[in-house]
């Protein structure tokens, strides 16, 4: 149901109806969402902030949580620096964006440009009170993505725009928690999502490591809880993964193969294994739950208020969830001429059901054939000694390129010798079962870890 | 490492797994007739990088594959030195 334009997220909380006791869990702080739409956490008074551009750029994500409810509705535009993103692109993000002060919990002079406006550290003995909590100006809401250059790219919303596939309603038997940080897109639909009905929220700490943020979700009785396929790969890594007994898990941000979600199924029995693509710039598209990898032809011409097609290979989607535009001069169009997206992820048709191949740009051509690094991925994370795998190119002066692997085993002590030459020749026994002779790795490199981005994706080096 | 014996046994590993009828390694084969295909070859050229250190083809932008297996053993062995 799409939302009235005239609601922020501070009345949004009062409409939720819920119980008044119902938390938003931070590692540094908590408070319930009464008391962060009641009090303000900026240490001037939230109206001077009034039709101001704000970089939001607090370490903490419990505090951009706080300010996030305090200035909607009230500053032209909300800028959400991700606390991974080297700080080094603040002057840029902040000059694009028009920026007049930077709200931040980190020492001055970050950037001398711009006014710095301190953080408390809870909402609850402020004085400092939004004098009216309804619209004064609709929010530009500004969302970060990874560029190719290396520079962000930024991705302009409105609340409407980011809370379009948000159902309303309180349900008392969640409590919702993200592998995400709520300044990326996935992790801010779950912070609107907990927001909007009143649901728990409990917020991971960037500093805090797999095994340790399970146990705080276990503390705290987490019911609904999402990631990525690499962010869930790790997580069943741990033993702490037996800590927590969800009902729900959705992956989203990558391919969820056919391992993740059976090995997902296993750990957790009672839990629904759904699996959803959404992007920054399409918004929310759809949510698959039968537990199979790809999708339903269906899904995709029968998704309730999304348009998708298959244009050139890429999966295109149109609706209300989409971003507007990127912000720069030189900045190209996020849409085409009829409002589409191009996703840039590839999606091929088999017997009725929809596959992604993976991105369009990591396309790894071996001789003049194409191989798509997630297709082999999800091949070599089957066999049952595998952890997770980043398929990669190396140059070669023969074929141009050709395809390795790079693989985190289950146990990792088995890496040496003998017995790690022999698995290396089971992996690719089996690669060369399932693949055609140009995707099977050249060779497979067993690492005890594989590097993940902020946004929870594995870090590929495009070739 | 003896450089002779790891290429020999590179080749028998990559014929084995691409299912290739490898002719016999003697020095003047000429590589189009072993009975490996190019891919062959660049996974023989990615597993010598891997376990001798080296890729004596991606030094020189200019250099030209060699034509005989016994070429083919010597470039490793000067690459190597």
């Amino acid at each position: 149901m799409p939302r009235n334009n005239s609601t922020t997220l501070a009345s949004s909380i009062a409409a939720a109806g819920a119980p008044s006791s119902r938390l938003l869990v931070g590692s540094d702080a908590h408070a319930t969402w009464e008391e962060l739409a009641a009090g303000s956490i900026l240490n001037c008074p939230p109206d001077e902030l009034a039709g101001s551009c704000v970089l939001l750029a607090t370490i903490s994500q419990f505090a951009a949580a706080a300010v996030l409810i305090q200035l909607d509705g009230l500053a032209r535009r909300i800028v959400l620096y991700p606390p991974d993103l080297s700080r080094e692109h603040l002057d840029f993000v902040a000059a694009i964006t028009e920026a007049d002060l930077i709200v931040s919990d980190q020492p001055p002079a970050e950037s001398a440009n711009m006014r710095a406006v301190r953080v408390t550290p809870s909402p609850k003995a402020s004085h400092l009170e939004r004098s009216n909590k309804d619209v004064q100006c609709e929010t530009e809401w500004i969302l970060l993505t990874s560029g190719t250059t290396g520079r962000p790219k930024m991705v302009q919303h409105t609340l409407s725009s980011l809370t379009a596939a948000i159902e309303p309603g309180y349900d008392p038997a969640r409590v919702w928690s993200t592998f995400y940080d709520i300044r990326r897109y996935g992790g801010l639909q779950i912070f609107l999502r907990a927001l909007i009905t009143g649901t728990p929220l409990v917020l991971k700490s960037s500093t805090e490591t797999a095994s340790e943020y399970l146990a705080s979700a276990a503390i705290h009785g987490v019911t609904h809880i999402l990631g990525t396929p690499s962010h869930w790969r790790r997580a069943l890594a741990s033993p702490a993964a037996s800590l927590i007994a969800p009902q729900y898990v959705r992956l989203s941000g990558e391919i969820a193969d056919q391992a993740i979600l059976n090995n997902l199924c296993k750990q957790y029995p009672q839990a629904t294994i759904a699996h959803a693509f959404a992007s920054t710039e399409a918004g929310v598209a759809f949510v698959v739950e039968d537990g199979l990898m790809g999708l339903p032809a269906n899904a995709l011409t029968h998704t309730s208020g999304v348009e998708m097609k298959v244009d050139r290979g890429t999966l295109r989607v149109r609706s209300n969830r989409t971003a507007m535009r990127y912000m720069g001069a030189d900045s190209r169009p996020l849409k085409d001429a009829e409002g589409y997206v191009d996703t840039g992820d590839a999606l091929e048709s088999r017997n009725g059901r929809y596959y992604f191949a993976g991105r369009l740009d990591g396309v790894i051509n071996v001789g003049g054939l194409k191989v798509h690094p997630e297709e082999v991925e999800a091949v070599i994370n089957r066999h049952p000694e595998v952890s997770m795998s980043l398929v990669s190119s190396r140059k070669s002066p023969i074929m141009g390129a050709i395809v390795i692997a790079d693989v985190v085993l289950r146990t990792p002590s088995i890496d040496n010798g003998k017995v790690a030459s022999t698995l290396q020749q089971d992996i690719l026994h089996f690669c060369r079962g399932e693949l055609a002779p140009h995707k099977v790795p050249a060779t497979i490199n067993f690492v005890p870890s594989l590097d993940l981005a902020g946004s929870g994706k594995m870090v590929r080096r495009h070739a | 490492m003896n450089v002779r014996s790891e290429v020999i046994a590179q080749f028998k590993q990559v014929a084995q797994e691409q299912d290739k009828d490898l002719a016999p390694l003697k020095d003047d084969l000429a590589l189009i007739d072993s009975g490996l295909d190019s891919l062959c070859f660049a996974v023989v050229v990615a597993r010598l990088e891997n376990s001798l250190g080296v890729d004596p083809f991606s030094t020189d932008e200019d250099v030209r594959f060699p034509v005989t297996f016994g070429d083919f053993i010597g470039f490793y062995e000067h690459a190597a030195q």
